[in-house]
């Protein structure tokens, strides 16, 4: 089984490097928003395509691997990655609509309202990082902790779209420029969403009982 | 390597081809009907045959199969299917000593028993004194079966495991399974055993010299010594007479194409043949 | 390490069987319940005394001289080592098939199929016709052959063989039929019809199969027992086995870590 073991750690390697981009593009539109930054802006929004070629590479691994018939352990880890790398890529793609956000932005003069968009951010990105932690570690009791802290996130975004809301009313000429704001919280809301399925994904490969859609349905055990 | 082996191989035809040739070429001009139907003529006249010889044979050897044919069937089978492992090593170790004992030896044995003296079981007389068929019979059949038994056993032990495994898996008794399944997958192999054995005993003479004995005309009773053809060709082949010389290898062509008989028409009767109704 | 089973009825029960080849014990108190009309795989490593159990449910360990067992069996509530038992009578109710196909080589294949029942008495003729056609329509075997029942059981191909002996065992009408590897000496074509074959039995009879293919046992199987050096390790659903098995050593030989 040696060969079938190098190519698990192979399919984790490429996984984690997947991740790593994906970290590094969230940071950069996060601060290319807040310092206003035109060319880091612009540099995410050209790196995008790295993220979606490991993706391909990824699922490309996880069917070769599946055609060798994997069980238990094996199996839940290589349907896990094909998931995670999915949510990966969501990232990458929420991590490029920032920049674009930053990149406009940074092009008209600064609105007067404070957001708390930082704050947000280093929430989301948090969760991230914690959930590919777990995911490193295999350490379902983190994973599950990393779950509810999306309800934080939920409440911040509710609050900033409420801000910029009224503030709209108020100043009709910064509309452009607070929807801009508002789509960056929505991506960075769903950054967050994108962590906490990661989590939910180390879970069921730790303890294989799948506890997505919680408080929907209820959770499932295989 | 190949010119070798040929070679070898040729060398072993050939005393067969030899023996043939000479048999052939010095015995079938004495072969007519009249050596098949005469008894033999007294010392001095020319002409007779071997009847009585050649239905004599025919006799002792049947008599021997209904000695040496179940007892050493049923003992192979014993060694096979049954008994424990040192049991049977004794019984196996007994029977390839017997089958290492010289025929003259077995003809001794019986005549001490049979021949030489009555023989008694409580009181009543079994067997008279003197030269029988019935003695014949009895030492051909006490050779045949340590042969014929372990024939049978190695037959046997070549069936696979599995036929008898699986059925026994499907319900059936062990005796059935050993009858029905085990026995008709080795029968072949088994019967060519037991000619195989006939072939052998057919052609000795040292035991007959001191049981059947020999008997010029025909023999109408088993208490009586009866002729057999391995009897007539010696006792021919060392006398005097060149009349007597001629028959003699008249006789030996005549067992040796017996014996080519036998094998032939069993091959025939235990050929494939599966036309039979569910 | 058992479950119980979905289904009321229990075909076969082990309570702490104990099997000893002389001095040897080669199975260790091995508990479990197999349920009616449902595929039971058992798999281990070579030596994990997965064969001996499944001939244990037969009594076919027997023929090994110096077998001894302690603990029950039970098949429908009997106990199937009771001392008024015959094992002749225990392997009518459980039939068995084995890894090397073995037909009957004097036979013709309809005297293959219904030698169980000619050599233990029954001997109408009716009943052997109807029983031939049922078999071998049982065995997915019927419309390859019907046309030459009376040919011999050996001209048939590997796969064909062990249908035909699948049909053999099917013809006695047993509650139970054992396979022990059935497939393994099969090309995959043939393998994949007797797993059909496997999936539409369990129906009428309860199936219980020893294999060291896996992916076998996960596409055939509705239970799976692992055994590991004469103990049942783990016993539960296949699914559950193949994708989140609960003892380690079970992940370690279902992930090929060892055995």
């Amino acid at each position: 089984m040696e060969h079938l073991n190098t190519e698990l750690a192979e399919l984790k390697q490429k996984l984690l490097t997947m991740a790593s981009h994906a970290e590094a593009a969230v940071n950069e539109a996060v601060r290319a928003l807040v310092d206003r930054n035109y060319e880091l802006a612009i540099k995410v929004n050209n790196n995008d395509n790295v993220i979606d070629q490991l993706e391909l590479e990824v699922d490309d691994m996880a069917i070769h691997l599946l055609s060798k018939a994997p069980l238990a352990g094996d199996l839940r880890f290589v349907m896990v990655a094909m998931k995670i790398s999915t949510n990966l890529e969501r990232v990458g793609d929420e991590a490029t609509k920032i920049a674009k956000r930053a990149r406009d932005l940074s092009e008209e003069p600064p609105v007067k309202i404070s957001v708390d968009l930082p704050r947000m951010a280093t929430l989301a990105l948090g969760m991230l990082k914690a959930s590919l932690d777990t995911f490193v570690n295999r350490d379902a009791a983190a994973a599950r902790a990393v779950i509810p802290r999306d309800k934080e996130v939920d409440a911040l975004n509710k609050a900033i779209n409420n801000d910029l809301a009224d503030y709209m009313v108020a100043h009709p000429d910064t509309v452009k420029r607070c929807l801009h704001l508002i789509t960056a919280s929505k991506s960075l809301e769903r950054i967050a969403d994108h962590a906490k399925n990661v989590a939910e994904e180390v879970v069921y490969l730790c303890e294989a009982q799948d506890i997505r859609h919680a408080g929907k349905i209820g959770p499932t055990t295989t | 390597m190949q010119s070798v082996t040929c070679a070898c191989a040729v060398l072993v035809l050939l005393p067969l081809v030899l023996v043939f040739y000479h048999l052939v070429k010095l015995g079938f001009g004495s072969i007519n009907l009249g050596f098949f139907t005469q008894l033999p003529k007294p010392v001095g006249e020319s002409g007779g045959g071997m009847a009585n010889a050649i239905v004599g044979t025919f006799v002792l050897l049947g008599q021997a199969a209904a000695i040496g044919v179940p007892v050493g069937v049923l003992g192979g089978i014993y060694l096979s299917e049954y008994g424990s492992k040192r049991l049977n090593w004794w019984i196996r170790f007994a029977a390839d000593i017997l089958n290492g004992v010289p025929s003259i030896t077995w003809g001794i044995v019986v005549y001490g028993f049979l021949v030489a003296r009555e023989l008694t079981v409580f009181g009543h007389v079994w067997f008279h004194r003197g030269f029988s068929a019935l003695a014949g019979g009895v030492v051909l059949g006490l050779m045949m079966i340590p042969l014929v038994m372990r024939t049978t056993e190695e037959v046997l032990q070549l069936v696979p495991g599995g036929y008898r495994e699986a059925a026994l898996a499907l319900g059936i008794a062990k005796w059935k399974t050993i009858v029905q399944i085990v026995l008709r997958t080795a029968l072949k192999g088994i019967v060519t055993g037991v000619l195989l054995a006939l072939a052998r005993i057919a052609g000795e003479t040292a035991p007959l010299l001191f049981t059947a004995f020999g008997n010029r005309f025909w023999n109408h009773s088993l208490t009586e010594p009866i002729a057999a053809l391995p009897l007539q060709i010696f006792n021919y082949a060392i006398s005097p007479y060149d009349d007597w010389h001629r028959q003699a290898w008249a006789g030996a062509l005549v067992l040796l194409g017996l014996v080519l008989l036998v094998n032939i028409g069993v091959r025939f009767l235990t050929r494939d043949r599966f036309k039979r109704n569910v | 390490m058992s479950t119980a089973a979905n289904h009321s009825n229990l075909a076969l029960t082990a309570r702490n069987l104990c099997v000893f080849f002389g001095q040897h014990q080669v199975l260790k108190n091995v508990s479990l319940d197999i349920a009616a009309r449902s595929v039971t795989a058992i798999i281990g490593p070579s030596g994990c005394g997965k064969s001996t159990f499944l001939r244990a449910l037969n009594r076919m360990h027997e023929l090994v001289p110096e077998a001894r067992m302690t603990g029950e069996i039970r098949l429908f509530g009997d106990d199937i080592y009771a001392r008024h038992i015959e094992p002749v009578i225990v392997r009518r109710r459980v039939g068995m098939v084995f890894q090397k196909s073995n037909p009957f080589p004097t036979m013709s294949i309809a005297e293959n199929v219904t030698v169980g029942l000619r050599l233990n008495g029954i001997r109408d003729r009716n009943i052997l016709v109807e029983r031939t056609e049922q078999s071998l329509r049982m065995s997915a075997l019927w419309d390859e052959v019907k046309d030459r029942l009376n040919a011999p059981a050996i001209s048939l191909s590997g796969g064909q063989q062990q249908r035909l002996c699948i049909a053999r065992a099917l013809a006695v009408q047993p509650e139970v039929l054992l396979m022990d590897e059935p497939a393994s000496a099969l090309d995959p074509l043939a393998t994949s019809k007797i797993e059909d074959l496997v999936q539409e039995l369990k129906k009428d009879y309860t199936i219980v199969i020893v294999t060291h293919n896996m992916q076998q046992a996960a596409r055939v199987s509705d239970q799976t027992a692992f055994f590991y050096l004469g103990e049942l390790v783990e016993f539960g659903p296949t699914s559950k086995i193949f994708t989140s098995p609960a003892q380690k050593r079970t992940e370690d030989y279902v992930t090929g870590r060892f055995g």
